[in-house]
């Protein structure tokens, strides 16, 4: 069992390293989007301070749905998603295995990065640190929650516009307690209450979502 | 390899509706070791309904199918275990090479996939030289040739192929037929859909079901 868990993880790990456009282009889209802002409101320290951790987060969010879209199209498309139906392992597991290869390359790509985007900002140091902290809990959130409803979109058609709006308002207590974790860090108030809400989130998000999302590519092949 | 428990697999009573047409109904069939199911039938008769029903991936509207005299979903675990189910689509993964595919198919199905008995499954499919070439490149016989290298990989007991000639030249139809041969000698159960009269041999123990 492990076995087969294993080899789908490498599988997509593997499809995301030889297709490093589509891998590379969420990233570049977060970047530019997190950019944009600072050019846009202009050079005042104090604005784009009381900003950057909502802004960090919300393009993380929307950069996050543009990977979303493939997590089972094109294992629909190419039939190896029956094959996963098909396989003595159980489904919520291979979900979780596919799930866990999407964050890899994605979520904790915008993680890893974000401290740099923290400085155009202006976020000190220690709420750069927070930003990354909170991304690293957030972002397999965000992962886990999609894979829900790319697995309730898969097979449709503009699958893309439907998932972001089934997903993204389900996304909105990751931003609020990611966001505000470094909210607090720059006010000076402690951040264990936003990490604990956030760890007690990706908890429950791994035991269920995988789950929820097996469920819903059941039907979705029938 | 004479199996442990006795592989039959029993359709009753099955029934399929698509939307709001009904395919078929109250149909019956048994299949017993080293027994060919082949399923005939115009375009659109619910072929292609049946095999995904048999495999568990489709509820039948009505009825059951039956795995060694349970029905599916309480076998599901050990039933897949020994199912290799090809559909019109290849399973394959356009930016991996064949081996890879091999035998992340195999590791899916919970079969060892160690790679020199891949390599020898690609080679006999007829594809010694492509083991290591990206699938997109492969041509569309080449690519049913490399899915259905899953075959003699491992020992399921039962193949359910969806048009397995399709795209094949005569070498590549000779060595499937010689793979369901050996299959169905092993003991193991065929089910199969095909429209063209292939040159299964009449002596092979057939079912016809026509739908």
């Amino acid at each position: 069992m492990t076995a087969a868990l294993f080899a789908v993880f490498q599988r997509d790990l593997r499809i995301a390293l030889r297709r490093r456009a589509d891998t590379g282009s969420a990233l570049v889209f977060f970047v530019i989007v997190a950019a944009l802002f600072p050019l846009g409101v202009g050079p005042e320290f104090g604005l784009l301070r009381r900003m950057g951790p909502g802004v960090v987060w919300v393009a993380a969010l929307l950069a996050s749905m543009l990977a979303l879209g493939r997590l089972f199209a094109d294992d629909h498309a190419d039939g190896t998603l029956e094959q996963m139906l098909l396989s003595p392992t159980p489904l919520a597991l291979l979900v979780l295995a596919k799930t866990a290869a999407h964050w890899l390359a994605s979520g904790l790509l915008l993680a890893l990065i974000s401290p740099l985007l923290a400085l155009q900002f202006d976020l000190g140091g220690e709420a750069a640190g927070v930003l990354f902290l909170s991304l690293l809990l957030g972002t397999p959130l965000l992962s886990l929650i999609g894979a829900i409803g790319a697995a309730l979109t898969v097979g449709l058609r503009g699958a893309g516009v439907l998932l972001s709006l089934l997903v993204l308002p389900l996304c909105a207590p990751v931003l609020i307690f990611g966001a505000g974790a470094v909210e607090s860090s720059l006010a000076g108030l402690g951040v264990a209450a936003h990490f604990s809400l956030l760890g007690a989130m990706l908890l429950l998000a791994l035991f269920l979502a995988p789950l929820a999302a097996a469920a819903a590519l059941r039907i979705a092949l029938e | 390899m004479p199996p442990a428990t006795d592989p039959t697999l029993e359709l009753r009573d099955l029934a399929c509706v698509r939307g709001r047409r009904r395919l078929f109904r109250g149909l019956n069939a048994t299949l017993a070791p080293g027994q060919l199911l082949r399923v005939t039938g115009a375009n659109g008769a619910g072929k292609t309904s049946l095999l995904r029903m048999l495999c568990g991936l489709l509820a039948p509207a009505q009825g059951q199918v039956l795995w060694q005299g349970l029905a599916l979903p309480q076998v599901r675990e050990a039933f897949h275990q020994q199912l290799i189910y090809l559909g019109h689509a290849a399973a394959l993964k356009d930016e991996l090479t064949p081996l890879e595919n091999l035998q992340v198919a195999a590791r899916l199905g919970g079969r060892a996939a160690d790679e020199a008995a891949a390599r020898q499954a690609l080679a006999d499919a007829g594809l010694s030289g492509r083991e290591q070439a990206p699938s997109r490149t492969l041509s569309q016989g080449q690519r049913r040739r490399a899915a259905l290298a899953r075959l003699p990989l491992g020992t399921a007991l039962l193949w359910v192929l969806d048009e397995p000639f399709n795209a094949l030249d005569t070498t590549a139809t000779a060595w499937l037929l010689g793979l369901i041969e050996g299959q169905l000698q092993r003991g193991g159960l065929v089910v199969l859909t095909s429209h063209q009269p292939v040159g299964l041999s009449e002596h092979l123990p057939q079912v016809m079901l026509a739908l």
